[in-house]
């Protein structure tokens, strides 16, 4: 393995600490070592904003903790959720007395531990809501969306929830609101090479040279179909038409575009992607308010790329404008 | 009739991490087959942490239980962690108090930790997860109990039962979890978690076999 690591079980461990070193100036490490926090959190009167997911995805989860940001984020194992007690723990150093909203993804193992967690905070008397994301269009049909997997609209859920609650929403405010989000958010991916768990020491699937998988997952959860490898200007046709025709969005809706690599796409790939993917979405009729263009979301190596499209309205344009300061560009 | 003793029975919780870190790799092939191969890799780390915790310590199986089930809710996250968590704490709890482990107080230890599991998971039997091992099991235990066979031949059905419904799944469609991603392409290999399952009550079983008197 061609990686730079020290302990293949201490992975999680490494990266927190170097990540907390780096970003001291808006974040810090919770009580528990599991736990990032953000460096005013909590902000009395606030609502806590939180999230948390399994590792390997880096800057998510943790990353995007931070002034008009999320206040706290529960740090998983790679690829694995994070533990019931490490989203209990987040919450606690969320609250800042009017309850706390955990914005996740729709994975078993998040939705179990969360549940424990807000059981568990609710003993203590915290008030906690939740949204769970599932902006992954391939992985259901659209009559199954709840089955649907939370991938890199999430971003955009998060976004749009924290500014909210920076702005003084009520919990249940937040929660419409970052529902709205995550509602109006469809994503696919496209893996076009597997990658490695370092405990594990080999790609626990497979992707063939010269073939894609269209609608791989975050974790390399197998896509609606392998086909040989394509232009760029044809995927991210293909991409385009699977996202926008699953979203059916009315000519003249303004909508934010983010499109991420997977771990071990260079940069350059990702504008050669959305030089197609801008003017497919413009000959829909669409404007393109706002484009990110980065590892915003990332699955370890694999070499790949999301396209996340968010249908604005006057309420989240305004709030997806709100500046935030996390470790990425919003 | 016959019975084992609760009392100093911590080693049958480090026989089953024993065994789990053993089968680290092959819990996480199969996992890899239609998960994302780290079955393995937790599942030994916290049952080698809890091992760690209780070597040495002169402990009731069920407080052996509780720490491992603590372990497992508190360190490893992900699925396994919650539902194996919740098990083995539910199993410590139908333990208090029983100095001598009947074929009731282990029905009844079954059957918390099954109950347990499904407050927080919405899994059903069939759906290729720990349950298809976990509920025949059960099912088998009491059966043969029912029939009054002996605690030890009981014993032998149950480890039959978790055994032929680990290979169960072999043929069925996932249907939560991870590998439900895959739809018909879960068909045709095990499923990780009714594997740990039935490897953890085959050494709950040949340990309490042992042990029975």
């Amino acid at each position: 393995m061609q990686r730079f690591i020290n302990d293949p079980n201490l992975v999680v461990e490494d990266t927190v600490k170097g990540f907390v070193k780096a970003h001291s100036d808006i974040l810090r490490l919770g009580q528990n070592p599991r736990v990032i926090v953000a460096k005013d959190a909590p902000v009395a009167g606030k609502v806590g904003v939180i999230t948390g997911g399994g590792s390997g995805h880096e800057p998510g989860f943790m990353g995007y903790t931070g002034k008009n940001m999320l206040d706290a984020v529960a740090v998983g194992e790679l690829f694995s959720s994070p533990t019931a007690k490490s989203f209990h723990d987040a919450i606690r150093e969320a609250n800042g007395g009017t309850g706390v909203i955990c914005l996740y993804g729709n994975y078993a193992g998040d939705n179990m531990n969360v549940k424990m967690a807000v059981r568990l905070a609710a003993k203590e008397g915290i008030e906690v809501a939740t949204v769970v994301a599932n902006d992954d269009v391939c992985s259901a049909p659209p009559h199954e969306r709840e089955k649907r997997r939370g991938v890199a609209g999430e971003i955009f859920m998060w976004k749009i929830g924290s500014a909210r609650a920076t702005q003084g929403g009520s919990l249940e405010e937040v929660r419409a609101v970052a529902q709205k989000a995550i509602d109006n958010c469809r994503s696919i991916g496209v893996g076009l090479g597997p990658c490695t768990l370092p405990a594990v020491g080999h790609p626990n699937f497979q992707i063939e040279p010269d073939t894609m998988e269209v609608g791989i997952g975050h974790h390399g959860e197998p896509g609606v179909r392998v086909e040989p490898l394509k232009s760029a200007e044809a995927i991210a046709r293909d991409m385009c038409q699977i996202v926008l025709d699953d979203h059916n969005l009315p000519a003249g809706t303004e909508v934010a575009v983010l499109v991420s690599g997977l771990g071990a796409t260079p940069l350059n790939e990702l504008y050669i992607l959305n030089d197609t993917i801008e003017t497919e979405i413009s000959a829909r009729g669409l404007i393109i308010h706002r484009t990110y263009i980065g590892n915003y979301f990332t699955s370890l190596e694999m070499v790949g790329a999301t396209l996340t499209v968010f249908a604005l309205d006057a309420e989240t344009k305004a709030l997806l404008d709100v500046e935030a300061n996390c470790t990425m560009k919003l | 009739m016959q019975t084992f003793k609760n009392n100093s029975a911590a080693a049958i919780v480090l026989t089953i991490a024993d065994r789990i870190v053993e089968n680290r790799a092959y819990l996480s092939e199969i996992d890899g087959k239609i998960g994302d191969g780290d079955h393995g890799v937790n599942m030994a780390k916290g049952f080698g942490m809890a091992a760690e915790q209780l070597k040495g310590q002169d402990t009731t199986l069920g407080q052996a239980f509780e720490v491992l089930g603590n372990v497992l809710m508190d360190e490893i996250g992900g699925s396994m962690g919650p539902l194996y968590g919740v098990m083995f704490t539910e199993f410590a709890d139908k333990l208090k108090g029983h100095d001598d482990v009947d074929p009731k107080v282990f029905s009844s230890m079954l059957h918390a930790g099954l109950e347990g599991i499904q407050s927080i998971g919405s899994a059903k039997v069939g759906d290729k997860t720990l349950l298809d091992a976990l509920v025949p099991a059960i099912e088998a235990f009491d059966g043969a109990i029912a029939a009054s066979r002996s605690f030890d031949s009981a014993l032998d059905a149950l480890v039959e039962a978790a055994e032929t419904g680990r290979d169960s799944t072999l043929n069925l469609v996932a249907k939560i979890g991870r590998s439900a991603r895959l739809g018909e392409r879960s068909l045709g290999v095990l499923d990780a978690g009714a594997t740990s399952c039935a490897i953890i009550l085959k050494e709950i079983s040949i340990a309490a076999k042992s042990r029975l008197h």
